[in-house]
């Protein structure tokens, strides 16, 4: 179902205090297929608990075949992946990862295109940028960071935007002003956003106070799966009943008794991984973007890469 | 060992035929007595030697045949191929994939070399060696899904995916089933659907988008599709509906066997990796009822499913006024008895 890569950390780069860059290349040393501008990769991480499978966007240069190069800020808050990836993971590790897929593309009918990046969510809009710019289609990048040595990737931004990239530097007291960035811009001016949850709020709120079209403000925010209490999952067509752990998600506990359910983002955005519950003697928790609030309100769904629920047992149509 | 191409043709003198071999492989596609719509879409993964699955694009007995037709249509009408203006990339996304492919799967027809940008493609069939650098269409005679698409059987629709949905932006369309690319080009999902009777109320195409939109790289799917043509004519399209329409008056219960095919299209679905668009295969086969009837299975399970279809259907399809005849003949070799399910020939 889901097409796995066996590949390697081969290069591990510090570019700054908790950010990361890794890069992948093939095991068996074979070509990489090209992808497109905001595609991410989902890699599998062999932390001491089971494996995590966590989402990362693809920044590099997709006409590479040699290797691809994610971004990873360490989080301390979260299930553990970033942190393996800052403290554990060595040159030469293998990892298990998946084909890329793309839930951010550019528009290709677009006239001219504001990327917008705060903080690690840089890493989508450089493999924007570069496809922009060998498109020769019109673009100005928007970056904000924390504090100048934050500002990773920005040399790297400016050999594609020049002049159109601007920088903003929190510690200096530059933010971005939505309500300027997006004013009088001409039709057919698609704006594209990756950044923390209230970054991306603000943007939308203003987008549509000002009357943008939703189908040209976009955004893309991965979640983590939040921790809770454990529960238990029971999955109707063989009877299996499985825990999910603390820290652990409804999908990754499936996985982790041997069956595969399809998946794509793992972040809660895709819908992929969608399943019907039976029935369930707590209440559900969503944390996903995908599901409507009608399917909410039905109970009879829920994405497992993301949700949970309050404790005692669930029982999926699986 | 190479294929044995046929000199034939699917229009005038209509000289196309199957050999054994040809019938042996036909993609049927009734497993039960009775068809009805669904989403039959399943892995596009390797199948079985020798069967039209074996590889990602089948090339067969009637590729230099189908090529020539397509050229013909094409003089006769540029229009069957449309590209809007957005969709180069996606261009470069299928040369790529159709050349990686028929240069792998069929090395003694076909051969790809490529250092870095500069590629030479040879097409030993057709008698083509072009050199060209990829990205740049001006170093090929046409644009570039023009020029892999003339060199392959089987229609194509590019569409490009946005707002969530999938747009028929790109198309070679030169032996379809009665549908204009003319007409359709740009359109959605469901919009270049909207004729399709039944399907849109049992939600068929809402799932089908749902589940195209998550189609993944390197995980592509296929389903069959069919319909019947009178004669083995590939271009059946509504701009000349003058030359083929009137054939279906033609049908008699003595020339049944020969005259009216069954038309099958395999359709496969491909995630496109630079532009993130889907490329769509109709490869169309083609095999007279006649033909098909010699395996004792498929004439039983054909009548039945001819016998038993919805009239809404049939009229869809554009078989109401010969399918009387042909369910007539087909009467005569069903003998009643079950038919196990299946679509394999015995």
């Amino acid at each position: 179902m889901n097409m796995q890569l066996d590949m390697r950390l081969s290069r591990i780069i510090e570019l700054a205090p908790g950010i990361r860059e890794f890069w992948l290349c093939r095991e068996d040393g074979g070509e990489l297929p090209t992808y497109s501008g905001g595609s991410h990769v989902v890699l599998s991480l062999p932390l001491p608990g089971g494996i995590q499978r966590n989402p990362y966007s693809l920044l590099g240069d997709p006409a590479d075949c040699n290797k691809w190069r994610i971004a990873v800020r360490r989080q301390e808050q979260s299930r553990g992946g970033s942190v393996w990836l800052h403290d554990s993971a060595q040159e030469g590790q293998a990892l298990k990862v998946s084909m890329p897929a793309n839930l951010f593309p550019m528009a290709r009918l677009g006239r001219h295109h504001v990327l917008i990046a705060g903080g690690i969510g840089v890493t989508p809009m450089l493999s924007h940028a570069r496809e922009l710019a060998r498109l020769g289609e019109s673009f100005e990048v928007h970056y904000a960071h924390r504090a100048p040595e934050f500002g990773v990737l920005a040399d790297e931004l400016r050999t594609l935007a020049g002049p159109d990239l601007h920088c903003y530097v929190e510690s200096r007291g530059e933010t971005i002003d939505f309500s300027k960035l997006l004013a009088r811009r001409p039709l057919g001016t698609h704006a594209y956003l990756c950044g923390p949850q209230g970054m991306v709020e603000a943007y939308h709120r203003i987008a549509s106070e000002m009357g943008w079209p939703d189908t040209h403000v976009h955004s893309e925010r991965f979640l983590a799966p939040p921790p809770g209490a454990p529960f238990t999952v029971r999955l109707a067509k063989t009877g299996k009943a499985i825990e999910v752990r603390r820290e652990q998600s409804m999908l990754e506990a499936i996985e982790s008794s041997g069956v595969q359910p399809p998946f794509l983002c793992r972040g809660g955005a895709c819908g992929q991984c969608e399943m019907e519950v039976l029935d369930c003697d707590s209440s559900l928790l969503h944390n996903d973007l995908f599901l409507s609030q009608a399917d909410r309100d039905s109970g009879r769904k829920i994405m497992p890469c993301v949700s949970r629920v309050t404790g005692g047992c669930i029982t999926v149509n699986l | 060992m190479g294929i044995a191409f046929r000199d034939e043709t699917f229009r005038d003198t209509f000289t196309y035929r199957n050999s054994d071999e040809g019938i042996r492989r036909f993609p049927f596609p009734f497993g039960l007595d009775q068809y009805m719509y669904s989403v039959n879409i399943e892995p596009h993964t390797a199948g079985k030697p020798d069967s039209v699955y074996q590889y990602a694009f089948d090339i067969d007995e009637h590729y230099i045949a189908e090529c020539r037709d397509r050229a013909i249509t094409l003089e006769k009408d540029p229009g069957r191929c449309i590209s809007l203006p957005h969709m180069m990339d996606s261009e470069w996304d299928v040369l790529e994939l159709i050349m990686t492919s028929l240069s792998r799967d069929y090395p003694e027809h076909f051969a790809l070399h490529r250092d870095g940008e500069q590629w030479t493609w040879t097409n030993r069939p057709l008698g083509i060696e072009q050199a060209f650098v990829f990205g740049n269409a001006q170093t090929l005679p046409y644009p570039p899904f023009e020029y892999i698409t003339r060199q392959t059987q089987g229609d194509f629709v590019i569409m490009d995916h946005r707002d969530g949905d999938l747009w028929a932006d790109a198309g070679m369309i030169t032996s379809q089933a009665d549908w204009s690319l003319a007409f359709d080009v740009g359109m959605s999902f469901k919009e270049w659907h909207g004729p399709v009777p039944r399907a849109h109320e049992i939600g068929v195409f809402d799932r089908a988008l749902k589940y195209l939109l998550m189609l993944q790289l390197g995980n592509p799917v296929r389903r069959l599709n069919w319909t019947m043509t009178v004669n083995p004519r590939l271009d059946t399209a509504p701009e000349t509906y003058p030359d083929w329409g009137p054939d279906r008056t033609s049908v008699t219960l003595d020339n049944v066997a020969e005259k009216v095919h069954l038309r099958v299209e395999l359709q496969a679905l491909f995630r496109l990796p630079r532009s993130n668009g889907i490329l769509f295969s109709i490869r169309c086969y083609m095999a007279s009822v006649g033909d098909l009837a010699r395996y004792p299975k498929w004439a039983r399970r054909l009548h039945r499913v001819l016998r038993d279809l919805p009239q809404d259907l049939a009229e869809y399809k554009g078989l109401v006024r010969y399918k009387p005849a042909v369910v007539e003949w087909l009467s005569r070799l069903d003998d009643g008895v079950p038919v196990p399910p299946g679509t394999d020939p015995e």
